[in-house]
């Protein structure tokens, strides 16, 4: 292997590992960009492109683009930061999110994006689809209209479950989490210890017995906005 | 307007400083004379349906929504009927006692607000004084210390709310079989702090409330009054209890029409109506029948309907009430507003005592025991009795919600205040906006929350519709 490469993120120098991506090594940097999709640990699957960066001038999804010697990121601009603000909002628009009694509410990412963002509510109007709760597994939940289609809980199941319950199907609007095609949990073979019940980042797979456990306060997101643990990873000049 | 049959009908709406809407429409007859007057709510009973096929522990946030003032009465409701699906009912002492507190910070909250921002200009300047000055502005301006009192009691009760819930509206401290937070010892020095101040404030405003009450006694003793039964919670030995209890019914003498009834059996003691011309149910003590089963709920019903109050202030005030009937139930309306204080100064006795005791900080949060399919949760609201049933099916989704809210319960009185009012004092003469008033006086008396009593998802659009003696709609007006 090559020796590390340098890259510029925002006008900072960053060094990077060849074949790494530019998400990990600003991870490593310590600077954050934001991500719902990507989680470490499971393979990088570029689907929300809330990561989006733009690389040599060009946007890309920073989660799945490997660095290359000298080249030159932009992060945390305005325009940046307003797609992921659209792309956020499109998100909302696009399922029914009710944080206001969602049990998930302070330890959700989508929602902790929004407050980070400076979203106060979407622009685009609701589309409230018409999805379905499947509540027949006795200690665990799937709460479709929750679901970004992020496909954590599908990389989850496969790669580090060795299961295979979650998958996709179905495509554009109607495209949906679907269990061992279109199964009931309850058939599924999944267990509260599959790694795939704890990777979702908002309400739409849940752990039953949990919900409100955790008080106003208390929860994770209400300690620190959502991406400040890897700032805190950034070197102290 | 002047419709077919030649009834003159004249429409108040809304009602000011009501929270949520109402339309009062009087329906005069050729003659100028009152022959009707009702009180109609606009209701979109959408929320039963919007909760079927959720998870039951949503219940107690999610109901939160039904009601902007006492969203914390519904999260305690709901979550004594999830209790109940869990099979937590017998809650640990931490968690009934960290409940109470909360349910007594919403009294005292929804009590000062009530009594300083829309009632007390009423009390203070006269039904019929200046518009523009019969307001908590205009209180505010002649009355600053006493308006800062109200301002301030309502603070502490969300605080008590805030600490207890998370938030002060719309927090997440109740969950089924218990709670998920007691209250430490920061947090009760912090709330220890005033609460003598708070005690002086409620017997102050106590003192307002009563001395209004013998003052004018002979001018409101039949303004907006009527005799009526009284429902009411009350614990086993008989004492106000605004938590938890059997329901009690009395009739307008006292005397007891059910007792310590079963709160998972209410439907068994209540009915509810459906009239043609009103959306809102018309809630019934079944044994009495349609016609004669209606009730009262709130202050004045559980004043009326308890045997004593188990905290000094509060007792010592209701032997006094009492007096005004000789020891009857007292059916002025108007009283409502001196049985309020009342209230406002048994849930101050209340959080002082519970500050005093050592097991709000205990850590046994939560219980638990053999699940059922079906739960019933009943609590003394400020405004009066609430009922949340839930049933749910094998996968723990809400599969049937009925609710009774408050102001359902006082729907009928409300419509025979309004009634009352209209034909003592807008019968053949000139119609003034302090007559008209009268009429929002007496609807204002029990405190009706009306967006909450209706079940709305938000701010409905208002439909005035006329219809004449034959069912014709003659004239039909909406605002969005
Ligand atoms: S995090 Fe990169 S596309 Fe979702």
């Amino acid at each position: 292997m090559s020796g590390p490469v340098t890259i510029l993120i925002d006008g900072v120098e960053v060094s990077a590992r060849p074949g790494q991506t530019i998400l990990d090594a600003a991870d490593e940097a310590g600077i954050y960009i934001p991500r719902l999709c990507h989680l470490p640990g499971l393979a990088p699957f570029g689907s929300c492109r809330v990561c989006t960066v733009t690389a040599n001038g060009r946007p890309c999804a920073s989660c799945t683009t490997p660095v290359t010697p000298g080249m030159i990121v932009e992060n945390d601009t305005e325009r940046l930061r307003e797609m992921r603000r659209q792309i956020v909002e499109m998100l909302f628009s696009e399922g029914n999110h009710f944080c206001m009694f969602c049990e998930k509410s302070g330890n959700c990412e989508l929602q902790a994006m929004a407050y980070r963002l400076g979203i106060p509510a979407s622009r685009y109007p609701g589309i409230w689809p018409v999805r379905d709760v499947d509540s027949t597994h006795p200690d665990i939940l799937i709460d479709r209209n929750r679901c970004i289609l992020c496909g954590r809980c599908v990389r989850a199941s496969r790669d580090v479950d060795g299961k295979q319950v979650f998958g996709f199907v179905g495509r554009g609007h109607g495209k949906r989490i679907a269990v061992l095609g279109d199964a009931r949990l309850r058939d599924s073979g999944v267990d509260v210890t599959d790694a795939a019940i704890d990777v979702c980042p908002v309400g739409a797979i849940l752990r039953k017995g949990t919900a409100f456990r955790v008080p106003i306060g208390q929860r994770r997101f209400d300690k620190e906005p959502i991406g400040a643990d890897i700032e805190a990873r950034k070197e102290k000049p | 307007m002047i419709t077919k049959n030649g009834y003159r009908r004249i429409v108040i709406e809304p009602v000011t400083r009501v929270e949520g809407h109402g339309k009062v429409t009087i329906l005069l007859d050729e003659a100028g004379k009152v022959a009707r007057a009702r009180l109609h709510i606009v209701e979109f009973r959408g929320f039963e349906r919007f909760i079927e096929g959720r998870p039951f522990w949503e219940m107690p946030v999610a109901v939160q929504r039904l009601c902007g003032i006492c969203p914390v009465s519904h999260h305690l409701c709901a979550a004594k009927a999830v209790d109940r699906i869990v099979g937590g009912e017998k809650l640990t002492p931490t968690a009934e006692k960290v409940r109470r507190l909360m349910h007594y910070g919403q009294f005292l909250q929804s009590h000062a607000l009530h009594f300083f921002h829309l009632c007390s200009p009423d009390l203070l300047f006269g039904f019929d004084s200046d518009v523009a000055n019969r307001n908590v502005l205009g209180v505010a301006a002649r009355y600053p210390e006493l308006a800062k009192k109200g301002i301030l009691l309502r603070k502490y009760g969300q605080e008590v709310i805030r600490v207890t819930a998370g938030k002060r509206i719309h927090g997440t401290g109740a969950i089924p079989g218990g709670v998920n937070k007691n209250v430490n010892a920061a947090e009760r020095e912090y709330l220890k702090k005033d609460i003598d101040q708070i005690l002086a404030w409620s017997e102050e405003s106590l003192a307002i409330a009563k001395q209004y009450t013998v003052d004018h006694l002979a001018e409101i003793a039949e303004f907006g009054s009527f005799p009526s039964n009284h429902l009411a919670v009350v614990r086993a030995d008989g004492a106000m209890d605004l938590y938890d209890g059997g329901l009690r019914a009395v009739d307008a003498e006292g005397s007891v029409i059910f007792d310590h009834f079963d709160d998972q059996r209410y439907y068994e003691a209540i009915g509810e109506e459906v009239r043609d011309w009103s959306y809102m149910k018309f809630p019934f003590i079944r044994s009495l029948g349609m016609e004669h089963g209606w009730y009262r709920v709130g202050p004045l019903a559980r004043v009326n309907a308890c045997d004593f109050i188990d905290t000094p202030k509060a007792e010592a005030a209701r032997k006094e009430f009492k007096g005004l009937a000789g020891g009857k139930p007292v059916n002025v309306t108007m009283a409502y507003h001196w049985a309020r204080m009342i209230e406002l100064v048994h849930a101050a006795e209340k959080i002082a005592l519970l500050l005093d005791d050592p097991d709000i900080g205990g850590t046994e949060l939560l219980a638990s025991g053999r699940r059922r399919r079906e739960g019933v949760g009943v609590l003394e609201a400020p405004r009066g009795t609430l009922f949340h049933h839930y049933r749910v099916d094998e996968n723990d989704q809400i599969a049937m919600a009925n609710l009774i809210v408050s102001t359902t319960s006082n729907n009928e009185p409300m419509n025979r205040a309004v009634e009352k009012v209209a034909k003592d004092h807008l019968s053949g003469v000139e119609i003034t906006e302090g007559l008209l008033n009268h009429v929002e006086v007496a609807i204002r008396a029990y405190d009706p929350c009306l967006s909450c009593a209706t079940h709305a998802l938000g701010r409905m659009p208002l439909v005035v519709e006329v219809v004449d003696a034959a069912g014709c709609v003659v004239d039909r007006k909406a605002r969005d």
